[in-house]
């Protein structure tokens, strides 16, 4: 396998609505200080994918949009995948193993605040079983918490102490959106937004956009001080039906973690995909992580979650720490379809 | 560095105007069971899948690979959705090949598919999205001034469509999965029927299609215990443009000239009238024939349409063009890029029964999408790359 | 005796709140006004209508504004014959490409007030607005585009846009 690093990462500002730009708008600015970042010029980056939904934006072909920011002139080696851009960012470094690249932009949009997002994502379901009884996002992952709740793995404590700390560590992050010191009394003394699922463990709605350069051996090593070196990546999916599965438990992330030789060594740093705080215990138990271990200094989903972003955002701000020198071993976690469907795992190195 | 990848296993479904005998599951089973049985395996030898289709809008799903992980024998398994709009097919076969490529997997199973008639294609295709200008004349108004540019720079005969339509209709004939099927078309019956976005007639213009195509593309070590003629991937390429900007060619897109070009050099081919036997392109449109011969390099500029007069592109002409019967004769529209793709591959491993020619040892799959700037194409061939 | 159950008919309702971005606003607010304003890319002098914000060809901010004529030359067209969904109006009607007098990419636009026989590529057109008091930030503000008593733009002045 080839030596593949993370040697930049930009990301707009996480808010609510973007009530000014649209989506090339947003891009444009953030694929520029990617690629000024990484020290590629643009026209030598040999592949391009990105990330988007065509039901987030509510039009069809809306990723052909995104690539005027992009400005594929002379025409240029692009691909999309309509998943999270971590999913991108795993096709482009499958391109770089081949040989047939040395470098990739990965870039994700997506304005979540335009439809109504839970009533958005019931499309993803079973469309002759499952989506025409409406079952909204929320409600679903509600599901989960009470089995999770109910087998004993996890107390609503413990969950709102997962809230508590995601947006308490977001104060540090400018680019998060829900940001704050909460009292953990004061949060389970709200009522159940759906039960047992109370407002703070459910993620904010957001507009966001970002973008990642990954390039390979000799050129990630000239271009980048300390690049994060992806030294593992896997993911898998399981099955769809809510009730084939255990859903206290993450197979599909244990499998990718193997794969991606995330237990062969300890975390300085962990960035998990958990918009809902009982997906964070789902995911630290299949991850077999230290209690310990810093988990999403970012805020992670809980603090900000562009759908179709949020999980690339998770491999931007883990290879951050590495190119800043925070941490040497870090964990990158991403996250797709109802209730932890599919997993995507990263390890990285500095 | 990279891996060598051969398609071993190749499946498609019955493609009809609406295929009410099965669920989306059952249509991607279809294929993927038959691509399974030609390659004389079973779900559980499949190492990922990736899925490919166009907008989720034409089915009402959002993610579809989330729902199907199940139909497709993909729980624990790794699977990826491409979407690249028209293209998507071929991107989709193209992707799966990288994996095998890279060395990650040995068998990756690849399923390109549509099911319109569940939702409405049409509208999603032409819904008005406020503060975007509204588009009127569907796609086949989008390409028909294009086709009237052609028509006017190159100077081709009137009928130069009616021909390629005949063509392509002919040779559906000979394949039991197409779509559409008149027996008995001649040149009049084309050239009569009604005009649809001028110079664009009924009978030259592709349907709406349900439909699904799926290949299992094998490592050289998997390959080696397959049944069957393997059809090695010599290349592959994939290039992108923007849709519109100051001095855009929409007739003969660079980027299509920059992907053929890529896509002969990575495989070898200076010539390649003379070394391609056959070739499976997206035509959607007639017209689109005499023009893609041109920015394939097939033909010079402006000379394209000498290629079907000449019967050069006809199953007994020196490079046969879409001997399946094309787009023009099922269009699914997810799965057309890889049908182009799987056809290639059959006529290479001898499998294309009543549309076989004889012969072919090296083809090219060919697909397009979006307003002419996506392109995808790979060559494929019997001798080991 | 029971039946099968082959399909069952699910609607579907999402309501979704489009913001136009800033480029389309510009836009938007100029045919309000009856104008029609175009951004120019930085790098490459190009004048885009409708303008995007971004150049195609270069991913950077296209900001100067610059306004058009709304008299322009037919590049190519086709003429619709079959209805599509959501049209308001009856075919056939001429669909064309539009290059408009200031601008560097056609702009696509319907042709009335023309014989089909008529409208060829280099045919110069005027767009024909909706009365003063129904202006509005929409490209409805345009009704279409109607012959101009002006020769024929030569070949080789709209050659390149084809």
């Amino acid at each position: 396998m080839r030596d593949v690093a993370i040697v930049s990462f930009a990301q707009v500002p996480n808010v609510r609505r973007e009530l000014d730009r649209n989506e090339v708008e947003m891009l444009m600015p953030v694929v520029t200080e990617a690629i000024e970042a990484s020290g590629i010029g643009r026209k030598e980056i040999d592949f391009t994918v990105s990330g988007s939904c065509d039901y987030i934006a509510g039009q069809p072909f809306a990723f052909v949009s995104g690539i005027d920011a992009v400005g594929p002139w002379p025409p240029i080696n692009e691909s999309h995948v309509e998943m999270d851009g971590a999913w991108a960012l795993y096709e482009a470094w499958v391109k770089i193993q081949t040989g047939q690249a040395d470098s990739a932009l990965v870039y994700a949009f997506g304005k979540s605040s335009m439809g109504d997002i839970t009533e958005v994502l019931t499309l993803q379901l079973d469309p002759y079983y499952l989506a025409p009884l409406w079952p909204d996002a929320v409600s679903l992952a509600a599901l989960q918490a009470r089995v999770l709740l109910d087998r004993g793995h996890a107390t609503e404590r413990a969950m709102a102490e997962v809230a508590a700390r995601s947006r308490r560590s977001a104060k540090a992050n400018p680019n998060a959106q829900l940001r704050g010191d909460f009292e953990i009394e004061k949060l389970l003394a709200e009522p159940y937004l759906v039960s047992p699922l109370r407002k703070h463990d459910c993620p904010p709605i957001t507009d966001g956009a970002a973008a990642i350069v990954l390039a390979a051996g000799d050129l990630a090593k000239k271009k980048c001080r300390r690049p994060a070196w992806i030294r593992g990546i896997d993911h898998r999916i399981e099955s769809h039906a809510l009730g084939a599965r255990n859903l206290a438990r993450s197979r599909s992330t244990e499998i990718a973690a193997e794969k991606a030789g995330a237990f062969a060594g300890s975390f300085d740093v962990a960035e998990l995909h958990a918009p809902f705080t009982h997906q964070e215990l789902i995911l630290r138990d299949a991850l077999r992580l230290d209690p310990k271990l810093s988990v999403n200094p970012s805020g992670g989903a809980l603090s900000a979650n562009a759908l179709m972003v949020a999980g690339l955002i998770r491999l931007g701000e883990a290879a951050r720490r590495i190119h800043a020198g925070e941490a040497r071993r870090a964990l990158a976690h991403a996250t797709s379809g109802p209730c932890l469907q599919q997993n995507l795992v990263c390890v990285m190195e500095g | 560095m990279a891996e060598r990848c051969a398609v071993v296993g190749i499946g498609q479904t019955k493609h009809d105007v609406k295929r009410i005998d099965v669920s989306m599951p059952g249509l991607v089973r279809e294929a993927a069971l038959r691509a399974l049985e030609d390659a004389e395996l079973t779900f559980a030898d499949i190492d990922a899948v990736v899925i490919g289709k166009a907008p989720d809008m034409f089915e009402g799903v959002m993610m579809p690979e989330l729902f199907l992980a199940d139909a497709l024998g993909c729980a624990g398994k790794p699977m990826l959705r491409v979407h690249t709009a028209g293209s998507v097919g071929g991107s989709t076969a193209i992707v799966a090949a990288s994996l095998v490529q890279a060395g990650i997997h040995e068998r990756v199973l690849t399923v390109s598919y549509e099911k319109q008639s569940e939702s409405n294609a049409m509208w999603a295709l032409t819904v008005k999205i406020p503060f975007q200008q509204a588009v009127v004349a569907g796609a086949g108004g989008y390409f028909a001034p294009l086709i009237r540019a052609y028509i006017r720079r190159s100077g081709a005969p009137d009928d130069t469509g009616i021909r390629v339509a005949l063509k392509d209709r002919t040779n559906a004939l000979q394949n039991p999965y197409a779509h559409l099927v008149f027996p008995g078309i001649s040149f009049e019956q084309v050239a009569s029927s009604p005009m649809l976005w001028d110079p664009i007639r009924y009978l030259e213009t592709c349907p709406s299609s349900d439909g699904a195509c799926a290949m299992v593309l094998a490592s050289e070590k998997a390959t080696a215990s397959a049944p069957g003629k393997p059809a090695w991937i010599h290349a592959t390429a994939m290039k992108s443009e923007p849709t519109m900007f100051a001095g855009r060619d929409q007739v003969n897109p660079r980027a299509g000239r920059d992907c053929a070009a890529e896509l002969y050099r990575k495989a070898g081919i200076t010539n390649p009238r003379k070394e391609f036997d056959m070739a499976e392109i997206y035509v959607p449109f007639s017209w689109f024939e005499p023009m893609w011969m041109e920015n394939l390099g097939f033909a010079e500029p402006n000379e394209g349409w000498k290629m079907t007069y000449e019967g050069a592109t006809a199953m007994d002409g020196d490079l046969p063009v879409n001997c399946s019967g094309g787009v023009l004769s099922s269009n699914p529209i997810g799965a057309s890029g890889m049908l182009r793709f799987a056809e290639a591959a059959m006529q290479v491993r001898e499998q294309a029964g009543a549309h076989q020619l004889d012969g072919v040892r090296r083809a090219l799959g060919h697909a397009y999408g979006g307003g002419s700037q996506f392109f995808s194409m790979w060559v494929v061939a019997s001798d080991r790359p | 005796m029971t039946e099968i159950v082959k399909s069952i008919t699910t609607p579907i309702r999402l309501e979704y709140v489009y913001r136009a971005g800033r480029a389309t606003s510009r836009f938007l607010r100029g045919l309000a006004e009856g104008r029609i304003l175009g951004q120019r890319c930085p790098v490459t002098g190009k004048v885009y209508v409708p303008p995007r914000g971004a150049s195609p060809t270069h991913g950077v901010p296209t900001e100067e504004e610059v306004e058009v004529s709304d008299k322009g030359t037919v590049t190519t067209f086709c003429i619709v014959r079959i209805p599509s969904e959501g049209l308001s109006i009856k075919p056939p009607f001429v669909a064309a490409h539009i290059l408009l007098d200031g601008a560097d990419i056609p702009f696509f636009a319907l042709v009335h007030e023309c014989p089909f026989e008529e409208v060829r590529m280099g045919m110069r057109v005027q767009a024909v607005w909706v009365p003063k008091e129904e202006l509005a930030p929409t490209f409805e503000s345009i009704r279409y585009f109607k012959p101009l008593n002006e020769p024929d733009a030569p070949f080789d002045s709209y050659q390149e846009h084809l």
